[in-house]
């Protein structure tokens, strides 16, 4: 005969044979928590069990509240209970994409994203750009056949004056409409793998951050230590690798003032860079890799090397090197005095000087307008061939003979 | 019929499962030999060469050899077979209440052991026993670790988790400087935490084992040592050594019982621990050691045993006493974790101690299956790797490239600077280290990087996913049966969305769609149907005087209170004459022990008849509601108590039930010094046995009812009786005793006295005992078929019973056709087989243009229904007729099997498991569904009343049938969805992160 409990016992029966009666009273002793049984019952999982425990404190870490979780020791009100968790009955709702559903949000996306999409795309049309490649222009006609000689050797005059004519003819080079203040100075690197393993990798965010770790330089290999193993200040391939062309600005012969300010991250300049870092042996090895630094001026106030040591994502990359803060009237004339020291020649890589006047979404992007406007021209066109579908072709919703199984009635007895 | 449940219970293929349980069962083997039973069984009785000769007083004993013993006959016939008698009480009368069935299992044939496969126990010499320090002793551990192991062996068993030596691999990857693409401690972290927490539990879970150890090791056991028995811890129990076990207490290690307070040497026993029947089980000592044991001189024996193994249901020895060797079986070895019961005490030899005892050696978990979406997911991962694997060449090709045309600027690239210049002189190459080195590294860093394209941890997930399911399923209401308190169990929790997918549900009958709660509903006795109004006894029924106390059965029976009140008459009149022999045959003519239950109030006691089958326990519970209560039943003689007169009665001989004769008989000699024999059986076999020529009118009558009975669902039984004179009964004794002290082909002789006895039977009556529907079958078997599962009824049952369980079940409906194959030969399989074919293919084309023309109906228009017995099943499942069995099967909406051996339910089920790729439930509740639940892809045991085997066995246990329809509908559903889901999910998501980094 079975005892009332029969269900319950099955884990001394279970547990008997290895545990024999002591076991047996133990069990049958301990608080029944039928989850653990189950797993009790030689399944034993290590996983199971410490993912219960887990799924336990989740269940009371969102909120069930700990006497559903305790009455399970309860054998006798176990069925009692009846919390809509355990039952699986909280309240739930799941879309079912009746055609109206379907249709209308598409018309709606499509109607949202149409609007947003033009409206980027002019934004993006209003942004005056210049973009002037240079790398090879400003070498002298008498290098061009060796411009890696020339950009290494220091004799060379590096200094090469650029003017863009201001003409109301098209013209790539042209300001043909009126640039407005700001505008933002980039130059653009190509060919450039910022991104490399060995490059990223190539410095020390402790060093630059402090004073204090001026030696924490284990990443920076190989611009860590002069040869008397004197830490460089800053280290690593990064900084090593400083950009170092300049640009001067001059319209009708009037200097146009640069700003560098605001050009770095604020974060940066407040937390990453520290203000009592100063640079300490670099550019002093070998091989010259960039720019140098003015050893009196901390860290955080080397805004180009914080620009620079953000490295990019992208082989090709525009850097901000500063800003004009007058308006740049349409047709006229812009000189950009360039000295052009940093060596792309060696990996053939492009430099190009960008002016840019931003609008609310940023430099000049037209692909964010035509991605808009190409989802929401999708979506109206859908929406269209689904409502012609509808009403050439109604079908009833939720009708079972579309179901695999009745479309194939052989099918059933496979 | 009633008369089958005996064979249901504990035939012989059932111990066999359970014993497997661990391991994948050998089936097609075991199959096979199944099938041969009744060719073996009856080659085995003649055959078998002459035992030992030397047993001096081999004498009657009531378990012989039954027929079908399978296995063992089976190994036997290859070699040399030694069948040896067993012996005992040689003049007195023959025992009682050995259980048929159990004995069933046990065979008595045994293979001679050879020395170097034996085991040699000293009786009382546990020095010698031990010469060779090469038994266990009695000290158990269960703990895994020591101090010392602890580490190496838990690291060893974690790390047998492929995804722990996947994140191993990577983790170490990261170690290499070259490598570092992660923080080295950070990639390490996740890992050691979770290898750390698993430790902590594990340890703490080992604490606790070791702590119940040595409080097991520290019980005390009476051991015979040089001044009688005294107290001994467990722990310091030896093999060989005689132990004493009071009633009620737990065994310290297996035992060869070698005397016990009963003089025939009987004695109780409880196995729950072990298989979890509650029922009482008997195991005997030897009549020598009893004899030995009770002139308290000191034994000494030598035991040669077979090495330690984990079958629990079976034990084969030699005992030589005396120098006279005694052939040992499994009904003489009580095991470790039996409990002694409803017998003083009982004294016995260790032969197993300690670690190698069948019960330790048994202690392993459930059997896992493995879900076939994660077989599924295996493979899909292998494409991944793969995949990563080629995406991981590519980057490392594309690298080698690069480098190879950059080879001349990579001293000086900004963002490469192979050479370092610091140092004055030559420049030095730095974290450079060659061309091929470079590619190497490459692409182990790419691995590293896209090492979540594989996605491991989503086994982790998967495991914590079902967690979460099994938690819902267990705390789901719908899946808590409240008559059984018992919740729903996942006992595997890694074939939750297995649930989702079936296709086939094999269902076993009794139990299972039927409560197994036998109810005897109605009787007709010498030609009277008494099955009028049947209503509850007000009060507490009958109930009998015992020692100023009152003795209650436990369960109530319904009673008609015509047949009540005639029963009460008593012998007076021919019809109360009748209605007396009938109950005194129900109350007596079985193997039901009574077990005197105490009850908060001093003065009650309730009686629980236990025994093996249910059908018994319903006929002596109805005969007690009817005033004839069994109060006491030894080897010798029963007690009855009759309407407040207690009546002892002499067992002078029993004839068990046995498969061939379906009926079983006992020999009682009544206070009136009168000797009957009493009988019952089922219709067939004893319309066979009976008197022919009287009472035409009365056999007539009972006939009829009978048909009534059947065709209400009821089990029927028939009862019949003889009074024997003088000289019968001393013919037949001589003839008993003559058979019992055989040795060859007794069992065949005491058949052949058997059914010499069993003759010119007077009809009694019969009985009706209604197999209750379980609560909501019909519905769910409905709605299980709307779901497009096909339900197939695999039962012991014979045909017609199991045809009106499937009418009233809703499995078989009104329109369907009816293919019935019932042949005795292949040939004639063969013919029926191929022409079901044609006729169910001609149905379903039909069906099929019907569906067409109606359109929308998902089920076939004619559907068939296959009905098959398990003769024809043993031609079908034995070659090559399976392929046309399985044609027919799938083409019919429902099958019902009957007269299924245990195995052959595997045999079927392996037979849809095999040939399709749809999933299989198997669901059952008694010993005898083990096997099919352990093939079918998804094993459900019902907890139920037949013991727990089929619990122990399945996958996932419940309380009702009608619980598979929140399981597999419900649950089963949002398993396998919701499972399904994550998985793609998985995938993607890791995929996009991967293709992100490889652009």
């Amino acid at each position: 005969m079975m005892e009332p409990n029969g269900g319950s016992s099955s884990v001394g029966a279970a547990d008997g044979a290895s545990h024999h009666a002591a076991g047996r009273k133990r069990h049958s002793k301990r608080p029944k928590y039928q989850f653990l049984e189950c797993l009790d019952d030689g399944i034993g999982v290590t996983e199971s069990n410490l993912g219960f425990t887990l799924f336990k404190n989740w269940l009371r870490s969102v909120g069930v509240k700990d006497t559903y979780l305790k009455s399970y020791s309860k054998e006798t009100e176990w069925y009692e209970e009846n919390s809509r968790f355990t039952q699986q009955e909280l309240p739930a709702c799941k879309p079912i994409l009746t055609p109206g559903w379907v249709i209308s949000t598409f018309i709606f996306v499509g109607i949202i994203f149409v609007p947003i999409g033009l409206a980027s795309l002019f934004a993006s049309e209003r942004v005056v750009e210049i973009v002037h490649r240079y790398d090879t222009d400003c070498v002298p006609a008498s290098h061009r056949d060796n411009m890696l000689a020339y950009i290494q050797s220091t004799e060379t005059n590096k200094t090469c004056t650029r003017t863009f004519f201001v003409s109301p003819v098209p013209c790539s080079t042209d300001v043909s409409k009126q640039m407005k203040s700001p505008v933002y100075i980039y130059y653009q690197l190509d060919n450039f793998y910022q991104n490399h393993r060995r490059y990223v990798k190539s410095r020390s965010d402790k060093q630059l951050q402090s004073r204090a770790s001026e030696n924490d330089t284990s990443n920076c290999d190989p611009e860590d230590v002069t040869a008397n193993n004197s830490a460089i200040v800053p280290c690593g391939l990064i900084a090593w690798s400083l950009f170092n062309d300049t640009y001067g600005f001059s319209v009708n012969n009037t200097k146009l003032g640069v700003s560098k300010k605001n050009i770095a991250w604020k974060s940066d300049q407040e937390h990453k860079f520290g203000p009592d870092v100063y640079p300490k042996n670099f550019q002093r090895g070998g091989l010259i890799g960039g720019a140098k630094l003015n050893s009196t001026i901390p860290l955080n106030q080397q805004v180009d090397l914080i620009v620079w040591m953000r490295t990019a994502a992208l082989p090709t990359f525009r850097k901000l090197y500063g800003k004009i803060e007058a308006d740049l009237e349409a047709n006229t004339e812009l000189t950009v005095v360039i000295e052009n020291n940093y060596n792309t020649y060696s990996f053939k890589g492009k430099k190009k000087l960008v002016l840019s006047t931003t609008s609310w979404i940023g430099g000049k992007n037209d692909f964010l307008g035509i991605a808009y406007i190409t989802v929401g021209g999708l979506s109206l066109f859908l929406a269209i061939s689904f409502i012609l579908i509808y009403i050439i072709k109604p079908r009833p919703l939720g009708d079972p003979s579309f179901l695999s199984w009745n479309r194939n009635p052989a099918g059933h007895f496979n | 019929m009633a008369s089958d449940r005996p064979l249901l219970i504990s035939s012989p293929e059932t111990p066999r499962a359970v014993e497997d349980l661990p391991t994948i069962p050998i089936y097609t083997d075991l199959a096979k030999s199944g099938s041969e039973n009744p060719k073996l069984a009856s080659a085995m009785d003649s055959n078998n060469p002459l035992g030992n000769s030397a047993n001096t007083e081999p004498t009657l004993n009531s378990y012989f050899q039954r027929s079908n013993s399978s296995i063992k006959s089976r190994a036997s016939r290859g070699n040399s077979v030694r069948e040896v008698s067993f012996d005992n009480s040689g003049t007195k009368p023959p025992r009682h209440g050995s259980r048929g069935a159990e004995s069933d299992g046990f065979s008595m044939s045994q293979r001679e052991l050879s020395d170097e496969d034996a085991r040699l126990i000293y009786i009382n010499d546990p020095g010698k026993s031990n010469e060779r320090y090469e038994f266990a002793g009695n000290t158990i551990r269960t703990g895994k670790y020591s101090i010392l192991t602890f580490l190496p062996r838990n690291l060893f068993e974690q790390f047998h988790r492929l995804a722990y030596i996947y994140f191993l691999v990577i983790a170490i990857l990261n170690q290499l400087p070259q490598l570092a693409v992660f923080g080295r401690t950070a990639s390490i972290l996740p890992l050691a935490f979770v290898l750390l927490v698993t430790a902590i539990k594990d340890a703490y879970e080992d604490w606790r084992r070791h702590r119940s150890d040595r409080v097991e090791n520290n019980r005390t056991a009476l051991v015979l040592g040089d001044e009688g028995f005294h107290e001994k811890e467990w722990k310091n129990i030896c093999v060989g050594e005689i132990i004493k076990i009071s009633a009620n207490d737990t065994l310290p290690c297996d035992i060869v019982l070698l005397s016990t307070s009963d003089p025939t040497g009987v004695a109780y026993v409880q196995t729950i621990n072990l298989d979890g029947e509650s029922n009482l089980k008997t195991r005997y000592a030897r009549q020598e050691t009893i004899s030995r044991m009770s002139q308290n001189e000191r034994m000494s024996g030598l035991i040669k045993s077979e090495k330690p193994n984990r079958n629990i249901y079976g034990f084969q020895a030699n005992m030589e006493i005396d120098g006279k060797r005694l052939s040992l079986g499994p009904s003489n070895i009580v095991l470790r974790g039996c409990e002694i019961k409803n017998t003083a005490w009982a004294i016995g030899v260790a032969v197993y101690c300690g670690r190698e005892t069948k019960a330790m050696l048994n202690s392993s978990g459930a059997p896992s299956k493995r879900s076939r979406l994660e077989s599924h997911m295996n493979t899909e991962t292998i494409y991944l790797s793969g995949f990563l694997v080629s995406l991981c060449t590519i980057v490392s090709v594309l690298a080698a490239v690069w480098l190879r045309r950059h080879r001349h600027e990579l001293d000086y690239l900004p963002f490469y600077r192979r050479k370092s210049y610091v140092d004055e002189g030559d420049p030095k190459n730095y974290k450079y280290y060659g061309w091929g080195w470079e590619i190497v590294f490459t692409f182990l860093m790419s691995v590293i990087v896209f090492q979540i394209m594989i996605p491991i941890s989503l086994y982790i997930s998967m495991e914590l996913v079902r967690i979460g399911q099994a938690y819902f399923m267990i705390q789901d209401n719908k899946l808590y049966d409240e008559a059984s308190h018992s919740r729903f169990q996942c006992r595997a929790l890694n074939i939750n969305e297995d649930l989702g997918q079936v296709k086939y549900v094999f269902s076993d009958k009794t139990g299972t769609l039927t409560e197994n709660k036998m109810e005897f509903q109605c009787a007709s006795i010498w030609g009277v149907d008494y099955s009028g109004g049947t209503t509850c006894i007000p009060g507490d029924g009958f109930s009998a005087q015992v020692d100023g106390q009152v003795w209650r059965p436990k369960m109530k029976v319904k009673v008609d209170p015509e047949l009540e009140r005639l029963s009460k008459i008593g012998k007076q009149t021919e019809e109360g004459k009748h209605i007396h022999d009938f109950f005194l045959a129900l109350a007596a003519c079985n193997t039901i022990v009574p077990m005197v239950v105490e009850t908060p109030d001093p003065d009650v006691r309730l009686i629980d008849y236990q025994g093996e089958s249910p059908d018994e326990q319903a006929l002596v519970y109805a005969a007690a509601a009817y005033g004839f209560m069994l109060l006491e039943r030894t080897s010798g003689h029963i007690v009855i108590d009759i309407h407040g007169e207690r009546q002892r009665f002499d067992v002078l001989g029993l004839h068990e039930f046995d498969s061939d004769r379906k009926r079983m008989s006992v020999i009682l000699g009544c206070p009136d010094n009168t000797v009957k024999v009493f009988i019952k059986g089922a219709d067939t076999s004893m319309f066979s046995v009976i008197d022919k020529f009287s009472n035409m009118n009365i056999i007539r009558a009972t006939e009829g009812h009978l048909h009534n009975f059947s065709s209400l669902g009821l089990r029927t039984l028939v009862v019949g009786m003889r009074d024997l004179n003088s000289s019968e009964f001393d013919q037949w004794k001589l003839a008993f005793e003559n058979a019992s002290t055989t040795l060859i082909g007794r069992a065949a002789l005491l058949r052949k006295i058997a059914s010499h006895i069993e003759n010119n039977l007077t009809v009694l009556g019969a009985s009706g005992i209604e197999d209750k529907l379980q609560q909501g079958v019909p519905e769910a078997i409905e709605s299980l078929r709307m779901a497009g599962i096909k339900v197939w009824l695999l039962t012991g049952d014979k045909q017609e019973t199991a045809i009106s369980i499937g009418y009233s079940s809703k499995l078989l409906t009104g329109n369907m056709t009816q293919i019935i194959i019932n042949n005795k030969s292949k040939e004639s399989c063969k013919k029926s087989l191929e022409d079901a074919i044609v006729t169910s293919n001609k149905l379903m084309t039909q069906s099929g243009v019907a569906q067409n023309t109606e359109g929308t109906s998902g089920t076939a228009g004619t559907p068939v229904a296959l009905i098959i017995d398990g003769t024809s099943l043993v031609y079908i499942l034995d070659g090559e007729l399976e392929e046309q069995l399985f044609q027919l099967a799938r083409g019919c909406s429902v099958v019902l099997c009957c007269r299924v051996a245990p195995l052959q339910k595997a045999g079927i089920v392996a037979l849809i498991k095999k040939r399709t790729e749809d999933m299989t439930l198997a669901i059952g509740d008694g010993a005898n569904d083990v096997s099919m639940i352990q093939m079918a892809d998804v094993g459900i045991g019902i907890s139920g009343q037949e013991g727990r085997q089929a619990v122990m066995a399945s996958d996932f246990a419940m309380g009702q049938f009608r619980f598979l329809v929140p399981l597999l509908l419900v649950h089963g559903h949002w398993n396998y969805q919701r499972m399904g889901y994550m998985i793609l999910y998985n995938f993607y998501r890791n995929a996009v992160l991967v293709f992100v980094l490889f652009w």
